[in-house]
């Protein structure tokens, strides 16, 4: 019998990322440390990420956790364009934490900054303080507002947080400020961020800086990387690749 | 008011009641709708009502402070406007926390500032320091006004009424008692003036500690709160005192009135000069995010908020009305720079807190989105103004109503 060659096996990133985030949440949640590392080299600007982003929280209309910021570059005819998905940077300095008046937004023990939404007041001082732009408040719209019926993708519960919420009228979400928190409810129960499962040039990945052996770890040993504004000290834990 | 102004009186509650109704629009909409006809967003979080706010609670620490130079620091000659001040300071106070009470997203949630308050926050510090400053102008108020409260209860009709309620059962009419009054005063007086300046200035470091904003990243802006505070409850008195007295024409009020100027004129240039340092630095060096906000202020599509507001009615008019001497000793164009000051602080205000915001930290951001939230322009929404408009009418009425039946007038000498 001819033996079949066997054709070397490429791992699956998405595949390697769910492992690595099994061998995380065995750790305690304090030796971990969530970070993204987005290659820029591979952004295409599609925005599935910001679509996915959408559809997971059900964000409404101004509520963006995730933008593609795009730059022009150069004169016509010699014209490109850089796309930049800007996530919340969870930083390990967080200025919107600081200002906060009632502690309702801290970073929790697995370093992600995260929003009581029963807390709070809506006083929108964090987003004045984020160097980022990453917080929006929820000013209680709906996209077919306006229209006989608000749809029904629009009033589905979420479980950002891992707490079932239903927005309407002016509950909690609505009123509060929100942001980004990498989706750690779905990374809790084995899932990866939305954008990050969607990403169609897999150019966003996810995983614990803490573990050399995961894949964000390793690739940010191997690769030039840069943070955004670097110079704040805000120390983001989302990594571009150059 | 004199029976002879009576037809200014009535122009004044129909003014007034107008800006009520209006005011009661605005609250249904904000209260049934939420945030939804508000036309800030998330790149502008903060719009008129935070600048609203920050002229009220500016008034109220310029009006305090002013009353502070007779009380603490024994300025005799101001001793006519003194109580008034106190009285403005309240007034002012109650209009600045109902502004900045609206403009929370949960409006029924602001007790957590005080039952899990985070003190890195300048903004807890500030609730905390304006309960304190309330309380502290309360109990103040009172012990300044108790002597007369005693008396005026004795009236009939409402006013009695009122002052025998707010004199809370004391009676004591005696020399010893006024004397001990005016201790308490002189105390209570001097902690508020270290209270006036802790959250005025605080509301100045609320904003300079916001590094992500370069524009009010400065160590000037809690000098320049406290001052603006001056200038502006400085205006505001003297609109009120040049123009109300009941001793008008006399010359006790002309003399008055040339002290107040000269202060008043002193604070402004004082004001002038703090502008340029501020501006002319965040000039120098055309870092975008730095100049950018600059340029909307100086050149923007809302350039006339700086030139006609802050620049011709806030530093021209009362530099000419207040800097001639023959125009010093006229109550009606005294009254009228004070009123000139009053209108361009509004606008000083606005442009400390909306071209800073109207920069995006990162270039880009407002076009990736295409929403109204996401857009860096910003006027307020008829609602936002219905709401404000209602609470300066709200303070008009309080004012006007105190003004009649308490005895917080101008003392004229007897």
């Amino acid at each position: 019998m001819p033996e079949i060659p066997v054709i070397q096996q490429i791992e699956d990133v998405t595949a390697r990322m769910m492992d690595d985030l099994q061998r995380a949440l065995k750790k305690p949640p304090s030796e971990r440390r969530w970070g993204m590392v987005i290659d820029l080299t591979k952004c295409t600007g599609c925005e599935a990420c910001t679509v996915a982003c959408k559809a997971e929280h059900k964000t409404p209309p101004g509520v963006n956790y995730n933008l593609v910021i795009k730059t022009e570059m150069g004169t016509y005819p010699n014209v490109r364009e850089i796309f930049l998905p800007r996530p919340c940077m969870q930083c390990e300095n967080p200025p919107c934490v600081e200002v906060c008046p009632v502690s309702a937004t801290y970073k929790n023990e697995e370093g992600i900054v995260v929003i009581d939404y029963d807390v709070c007041i809506g006083c929108r001082y964090c987003i004045t303080a984020c160097p980022y732009g990453a917080r929006s408040f929820d000013f209680g719209e709906w996209y077919t507002m306006g229209t006989p019926e608000i749809a029904p993708y629009e009033t589905a519960p979420t479980f950002e947080y891992s707490e079932k919420r239903v927005r309407k009228d002016d509950a909690s979400p609505i009123g509060n400020v929100r942001k980004c928190n990498f989706c750690i409810e779905r990374v809790h129960e084995g899932l990866l961020p939305a954008c990050v499962t969607t990403c169609v040039g897999r150019a966003r990945l996810f995983g614990d800086l803490n573990d050399p052996n995961s894949l964000v770890s390793e690739i940010l040993a191997e690769r030039s990387s840069f943070r955004l504004k670097e110079e704040l000290g805000t120390e983001p834990k989302v990594y571009y690749l150059t | 008011m004199k029976s002879n102004n009576k037809g200014w009186t009535v122009a004044y509650w129909i003014v007034v009641l107008v800006m009520l109704a209006v005011g009661v629009v605005g609250w249904y909409w904000r209260l049934t709708t939420g945030h939804q006809m508000s036309n800030y967003g998330s790149i502008i979080p903060w719009g008129l009502w935070v600048a609203m706010y920050i002229y009220f609670i500016g008034l109220s620490a310029g009006a305090f402070l002013i009353s502070s130079l007779v009380y603490v620091f024994g300025i005799e000659r101001f001793r006519p406007v003194a109580r008034l001040s106190l009285f403005t300071a309240l007034v002012a106070l109650l209009m600045a926390l109902l502004q900045i009470w609206v403009d929370l997203g949960h409006m029924g949630r602001f007790y957590e500032v005080y039952t899990r308050p985070h003190f890195l926050s300048m903004m807890a510090w500030m609730v905390w320091l304006y309960t304190a400053y309330f309380l502290l102008l309360l109990a103040e108020l009172w012990f300044d006004t108790r002597h007369d409260l005693v008396r005026w209860g004795e009236r009939s009709g409402v006013s009695g009424f009122l002052n025998r309620v707010l004199a809370l059962g004391s009676r004591d009419t005696t020399d010893a008692a006024a004397k001990r009054d005016a201790k308490v005063v002189k105390v209570l007086g001097t902690i508020g003036v270290l209270l006036a300046i802790a959250f005025h200035g605080g509301v100045g470091a609320l904003f300079a500690v916001d590094k992500s904003r370069p524009m009010w990243h400065t160590g000037l802006y809690p000098l320049m709160f406290l001052l603006a505070a001056l200038v502006s409850g400085g205006g505001l008195l003297l609109a009120i005192y040049a123009l109300l007295a009941p001793d008008r024409g006399s010359e006790q009020h002309k003399d008055i009135i040339d002290s107040l100027s000269k202060l008043v004129l002193g604070l402004v240039l004082l004001y002038v000069l703090f502008t340029f340092a501020d501006y002319s630095i965040v000039w120098y060096g055309s870092i975008p995010l730095d100049v950018n906000p600059l340029k909307i202020i100086l050149a923007g599509p809302f350039w006339y908020v700086f030139w006609i507001g802050e620049f011709l009615l806030g530093m021209v008019v009362p530099i000419v009305l207040l800097g001639l001497k023959s125009m010093r000793r006229s109550p009606w164009w005294v009254g009228l720079a004070g009123l000139s000051i009053v209108i361009a602080f509004v606008a000083v205000r606005l442009n400390i807190v909306i071209p800073p915001l109207a920069v995006p930290e990162i270039a880009g951001i407002a076009q990736a989105a295409s929403s109204p939230r996401m857009s860096t322009m910003y006027l307020p929404s008829m609602m936002e103004w219905f709401v404000t408009v209602g609470i300066v009418g709200f303070g008009a009425a309080v004012y006007a109503l105190g003004y009649q039946l308490l005895p917080v007038k101008p003392r004229v000498s007897e």
